[in-house]
């Protein structure tokens, strides 16, 4: 009955199994970097990565991710504080307005990147087409993946 | 200067904060013993309420405590203009966004679990859902008080209509109609409030207005100004729409926490934020326009009826916008234009982006293509022969002599980047052999900056600078998410001629600095950043009065950085001057205030300078039709606006991008039908807002012309970005169908239009 959250294994009591994942992360666990927007799936802004795959948190219940890990936004930073190459294109590039889109965003194209290291704008589009933002018509959002592929790549050609 | 990503890093001061998730929004936050509220909502949209029992609803598990209007220890309306919305209805229900209770409980599922037991006797009225109707002599009133379903009029008067008409040779009429568009932030509204030991109610809430929220929350409760503070979090979007109707929210919030002692959090979900909160407002808009053979237009006669729905809110404001613009961006000598704000018993209709502006620019910027084709000129010779320029007067009579009248060079600007002559010949016109129809088209507009004469426009900004240089700076504007908080950083940064990471934004309070009116209007960085210009050159006098003090020297001047004596030989630099500054008692700290250079309105004849500085820009969009299926694939998107100076190169791209991203989907798609009152959207499955993969690759073009009013130089870009692309659309449809879609959203337009071919 355990649940692996950014690398930290918690028990899932029993009387919580239906809750909804996102308000037990928000509410549990006090993760509130994952944000609850339409609460029925469509707007993505409560995406968290289980088992790597970009899934939608508030329409998932505790029982459903049993054995998982899962990882949200607070687990991409470093605990010294360093931001995730993700992280720090978005911060680059201009992705961030209101922000409230932002934790959804960087979990997909981590999703993304995670699969495919070198996508196409078009793929990057693809990848976060289940992410409403409603600030930035997207454009630097893509940058910000293009930007976080190329030095991801990099990074790891040095190692 | 076209953008260029990479070409300058962006910097937000809150951009760690936002993409680690740290960030606390309002919902973040949670307090001991605090408590939830949940909304009862009306039923229907007319009624008379007879009685509410909460009996039952009082029985549910956790449920602490049923409030009604009966509770509210002030006043029960309030409002920015009419004093006309509860934020719980007493007797007369006119809208079913109207709240009838709020329910307390331990927690937010047990409220929401008690809504259905909260039993409303009412008396069910026959609702007015169409303004043309409400306005009719013998239509009862929605607000007696008020003694007119119209809300407001606003009208233009200039020259001689009669001999406008008498003088063209062309004559031309066309109606168009706009949708009712929501703002779907993403974060719904929250609000968090508790009495405080010291007295005071304490509320986080998300809203672009926190002193108008200070004010309903005052009402609310029967406080003084000075017993309410407004703190302010990171907020999740707004774009016009979380002013009043948020702090409607905060103050039922601060009413229940007030009454029971303890925090109270009311945090929405996405379908009482789209039952509820107000929308953009559905315009029907009547030209006749006369012309001259040779293409000059010679009279403008507009009907502008707007649906304000069952509250004031903001409509005077909006549809006094679209007064002075009713002519779009050019010049008419004969001008006769009728502006109606109307009262229904539809959701009601507030600021949005754009203001007004939107739902004129789709029309006009139409009806100049129709015209100039029916005169056999094309639409940019039109465009070119009838526009404002340098010195022009507007249809109020205000002359556009104080700072660079730029329109053509935006317009010419963008048919360069799009090659639009070049690509006119490849437009399909319906052409019926084609797989896929394309088009391209434009659309040009000036915008009045600010409130203009709709109120007084005037921003404080503070500036403590500590012993060790570090800098504490704070103004009486809110960050909405656009970073406007960055842009006051910078400009304060090169103010003082300091690096940008000595200066901290102060987290905003209302009971920090004066109230500066709301961040709405574009008027952000036009308005915080004078503010921040004037406080920057008090505190360089107090800095060299410091110096001038500690070395016994007079006449010295900041620069830069430094501090030159007065033959312009370096005495300190800034550390050191701050240093002396302290040890000699004289505090490095200013108050400084930008109050917006006059304007003038005369309500009965439509005149005056409206706006004290304008914007002006162009859109250009690309894109294919499929013959079958309807379908719109947008390809391309330009813009170019002169937003006067760029402060932060790549925040302000991203005002671009959105602009044109929320512009383009409010052309396509974006529409809240009613039923009976009632919006039929109730989350983003069934409201479309675009997705990433709806949006072509975009491109912004930056035309500076510093205006001379603006002590930073900017102006303004959030709403110019959003107010063309929907027209830009309009003429690319009709190029790549043959056919004009006069109404909002265009999409439906162009799926009835393939659908009537396949029959």
């Amino acid at each position: 009955m355990s649940i692996n959250v950014n690398g930290k294994a918690y028990e899932a009591p029993s009387a919580l199994l239906d809750k909804s994942l996102a308000l037990w992360l928000r509410e549990d666990l006090l993760l509130t970097g994952t944000k609850i927007g339409c609460d029925i799936g469509v707007c993505g802004s409560c995406t968290v990565l289980i088992d790597n795959k970009a899934m939608r948190s508030c329409k998932l219940k505790l029982k459903d991710v049993i054995g998982k890990n899962i990882i949200t936004i607070e687990g991409m930073t470093q605990t010294d504080g360093t931001l995730h190459p993700i992280q720090q294109a978005f911060v680059d590039c201009g992705a961030i307005q209101c922000g409230f889109c932002t934790p959804g965003m960087v979990l997909s194209t981590y999703a993304l990147l995670l699969e495919n290291p070198n996508p196409t704008r078009t793929q990057a589009r693809n990848a976060i087409k289940g992410n409403l933002c409603r600030c930035t018509g997207y454009q630097q959002i893509i940058d910000a993946i293009m930007s976080a592929a190329q030095t991801m790549r990099e990074s790891k050609k040095d190692n | 200067m076209k953008y260029k990503t990479g070409s300058n890093p962006a910097f937000r001061n809150d951009a760690y904060a936002k993409v680690t998730g740290i960030a606390k929004y309002t919902d973040d936050y949670s307090m001991p013993q605090m408590l939830h509220a949940a909304p009862v909502y009306a039923p229907v949209a007319s009624a008379n309420v007879i009685s509410i029992d909460a009996e039952q609803a009082l029985l549910q598990p956790g449920v602490v405590a049923v409030f009604t209007a009966k509770d509210i220890p002030g006043n029960i309306k309030f409002g920015q203009i009419i004093k006309d919305y509860p934020p719980l209805v007493l007797d007369r229900i006119k809208s079913t966004g109207d709240v009838l209770a709020l329910i307390v409980a331990e927690s937010r599922e047990q409220a929401i679990a008690a809504i259905q037991f909260v039993q409303p006797v009412l008396e069910e009225l026959p609702g007015i859902f169409d303004p043309e109707t409400a306005m009719l002599p013998e239509t009862p009133l929605l607000h007696p008080e008020h003694g007119s379903n119209v809300c407001n009029y606003h009208c233009v008067r200039t020259g001689d209509i009669e001999a406008g008409e008498k003088e063209s040779d062309l004559i031309i009429e066309q109606t168009f109609s706009t949708s009712r568009a929501e703002h779907a932030y993403l974060e719904p509204e929250s609000a968090l409030c508790h009495l405080r030991p010291d007295g005071v109610m304490e509320v986080l809430g998300s809203m672009q207005h926190p002193f108008s929220t200070r004010r309903f929350v005052a009402s609310t409760l029967g406080l003084q100004l000075k017993d309410v503070e407004v703190k302010t979090v990171p907020m999740g979007g707004g774009f016009g729409g979380k002013d009043d109707t948020a702090a409607l929210v905060c103050a039922r919030a601060a009413l229940c926490a007030y009454l029971l002692k303890k925090p109270v959090k009311l945090t929405y979900t996405r379908e009482w934020s789209m039952r509820e909160s107000y929308k953009r407002h559905p315009y029907t808009i009547q030209y006749r326009m006369g012309l001259k053979n040779s293409g000059k237009i010679q009279f403008v006669k507009v009907r502008i009826v707007a649906d304000g729905g069952a509250y004031c809110s903001v409509t005077p404001w909006v549809t006094w916008r679209s007064t002075v613009q009713c002519c779009g961006c050019y010049e008419v000598p004969n001008v006769h234009c009728d502006v109606y704000g109307v009262y229904t018993n539809n959701v009601f209709s507030g600021a949005f982006r754009g203001f007004g502006s939107p739902q004129v620019n789709f029309s006009i910027e139409q009806l100049v293509e129709i015209a100039a084709h029916k005169l056999g000129i094309s639409e940019s010779e039109f465009r070119r022969l009838n526009m404002v320029h340098q010195d022009s007067v507007t249809i109020t009579g205000q002359k556009l002599n104080t700072h660079t009248v730029s329109l053509k060079q935006a317009m010419d600007t963008v048919l360069k980047e799009v090659d639009y002559e070049a690509k006119l010949p490849q437009c399909s016109f319906g052409k019926p052999e084609s797989d896929e129809w394309y088009g391209i088209g434009y659309a040009i507009s000036y915008r009045g900056m600010s409130l203009g004469a709709e109120g007084t426009d005037f921003n404080s900004a503070i500036i403590n600078i500590q012993p060790d240089g570090s800098v504490l700076l704070e103004t009486g504007i809110h960050e909405n998410g656009q970073g406007s908080e960055s842009a006051m950083i910078l400009i304060l940064a090169e103010e003082l001629g300091i690096p940008k990471e000595l200066i901290r934004y102060r987290f905003p309070s209302t009971s920090n600095i004066p109230d500066g009116g709301t961040t709405v209007a574009s008027r952000g960085t036009l308005l915080g950043g004078g503010a921040t210009v004037k406080a920057a050159e008090i505190v360089k006098e107090r800095i060299c009065e410091g110096v001038e003090a500690a070395k016994g020297i007079k006449n010295c001047q900041y620069k830069d950085g430094k501090v030159y004596d007065v033959v312009g030989h370096e005495v300190d630099d800034y550390f050191t001057a701050i240093k002396l500054c302290y040890a000699n008692q004289i505090y490095p700290y200013a108050f400084g205030v930008f109050q917006a250079p006059r304007v003038s309105w005369d309500e009965h004849t439509g005149h005056g300078d409206a706006y004290f500085t304008w914007v002006y820009g162009c859109q250009a969009v690309e894109l294919m039709v499929n013959p079958k299926t309807g379908q719109i694939t947008l390809l391309n998107m330009v813009a170019a606006h002169d937003m006067g100076k760029a402060i932060n190169p790549a925040m302000l791209a991203g005002q671009f991008y959105g602009g044109m991203t929320m512009g383009a989907g409010y052309g396509l798609y974006e529409d809240m039908p009613l039923d009976s009152g009632n919006p039929k959207p109730t989350n983003y499955h069934n409201y479309r807002v675009l997705r990433s993969t709806d949006m072509p690759e975009m491109t912004a073009i930056f035309i500076e012309n510093p205006d001379p009013n603006s002590p930073s130089g900017a102006k303004g870009i959030g709403e110019p970005t959003l107010e063309l692309m929907a027209p830009a659309i309009a003429n690319a449809l009709f190029r790549a169908t043959g056919k004009r879609f006069t109404s909002l959203p265009l999409a439906t337009g162009v799926q009835d239009f393939v659908k009537g071919l396949q029959q």
